[in-house]
């Protein structure tokens, strides 16, 4: 029971109608990607919950660090110019 | 020591403002440890929960009951899975928590050593056993741990059609010979009081529940859902026109809830030691499970070597 021989881990995407994005459900261990496949359609979509399935190797991801969020995200903080109700507009106005 | 104090002090705020923690914020150890041992708990419990069910798939009485049984238990291998997942974001990793199980280390839910000897225990593990579960799991969906919190609302999705399979199976056997209702009360007789103390000691006697409560991993004590589960029962086995093994269970005007009689204990600690009806065979049948595997895994790792060389 090594811990070289342990499958590595996937993170599951899953689709669930057409025209929706990808959305990630959990994730699970599997020797392959078909296998992570199979696995992922046979526990995350028991219930017709998708239409696609995404696996990724966990390694394969590179996360923000929640230490640095608020620097992080600070550039968009002052910027509130960029959304719709920054500027006036007449009440009458239409289809603005 | 100070900067260790103000970080737990942070942590402590943002658990109060109803913030999720997740795998990579800073916690607590004894937050990580807490929550290691209490999520693997929870996933070795849908694990070997599966066996004491698994013993009644060859012989369901009709393809309708079968299939229903086979999901379930599907169901129940998918919620492990779930659970492993959120105890390894805490970073342990799936083969120390599987060695634990099988070494007889970690603990599972008691509820699961006791045999399942009647097919009228199928219902009344999906009525009372899942109805205790859910109950549980309900109040750990807004857990203050985000993979924990997602994985309890991910199962409580799949774990309602359980209780009322469960339900339905007993009702069917309440409505036919004397014999059928004699066995379904005879199954509820036996899972009663394993399934009231599958929420725990009492909150006078649970050393750890106040900290668990403070850290929002626990949202309501022991005794409070107790008394939620025994108020939903009381009622629903009305409709079953059979009883439940307490004569002092009674309505209590005053409290607006049933009252009902003392827990025996000692029954639940030695089953917790060990000395249940079914503690070996559950881990034997576990370790047996884990072995006869493993050429499997290994050649599945071998056939993946190969196709990269492959490529």
């Amino acid at each position: 029971m090594a811990n070289h021989s342990e499958f590595p881990l996937w993170e599951v995407f899953i689709r669930s109608h057409g025209g929706l994005n990808h959305k990630h459900v959990g994730s699970l261990h599997a020797a392959d990607a078909q296998m992570a496949l199979e696995h992922a359609r046979d526990v995350y979509t028991r219930r017709m919950e998708g239409v696609s399935i995404w696996v990724v190797p966990s390694t394969a991801i590179t996360a923000s660090d929640p230490a640095d969020t608020d620097p992080f995200f600070e550039p968009a903080r002052d910027k509130i110019y960029r959304h719709p109700t920054f500027y006036d507009i007449p009440e009458g106005l239409k289809h603005m | 020591m100070s900067t260790q104090v103000s970080l737990e002090e942070r942590f402590q705020a943002r658990i109060d403002a109803e913030q999720k923690i997740e795998p990579k914020d800073w916690m607590p150890e004894a937050y990580r440890k807490t929550l290691i041992r209490q999520i693997s708990q929870h996933a070795h419990s849908e694990v070997v929960g599966m066996l004491p069910e698994g013993n009644w798939i060859t012989r369901a009485p009709s393809l309708r009951r079968k299939v229903a049984l086979l999901a379930k238990i599907q169901d129940e291998a998918g919620h492990g899975l779930y659970l492993y997942s959120a105890a390894e974001t805490l970073g342990i990793s799936r083969e120390e928590l599987y060695n634990e199980l099988l070494s007889g280390k970690a603990k599972y839910s008691s509820i699961f050593n006791y045999p399942t000897l009647t097919w009228a225990d199928m219902g009344a593990v999906g009525w009372l056993v899942d109805g205790a579960a859910i109950m549980n799991q309900v109040a750990l969906c807004k857990c203050s741990y985000g993979p924990y919190a997602r994985a309890m609302v991910r199962v409580c999705k799949e774990e309602s059609f359980h209780q009322r399979q469960g339900f339905e199976l007993l009702l069917t056997l309440s409505k036919g010979t004397p014999e059928q209702r004699a066995m379904a009360q005879d199954a509820i007789n036996r899972w009663w009081w394993p399934s009231m103390m599958m929420f725990g000691p009492n909150d006078s006697d649970s050393p750890h529940s106040a900290q668990s409560m403070r850290w929002k991993i626990k949202r309501y004590s022991n005794d409070t859902l107790r008394q939620k589960f025994v108020d939903m029962i009381a009622e629903q086995i009305k409709v079953l026109n059979m009883t439940l093994p307490d004569p002092d269970l009674r309505w209590n005007e005053e409290r607006g809830h049933y009252d009902f009689g003392a827990i025996d204990w000692t029954e639940f600690n030695e089953v917790l030691k060990g000395n249940g009806p079914c503690n070996r065979e559950r881990l034997a049948a576990r370790r047996k499970a884990w072995e006869e595997g493993a050429w499997v895994r290994e050649a599945a790792m071998a056939h993946a070597a190969k196709r990269q060389q492959s490529v």
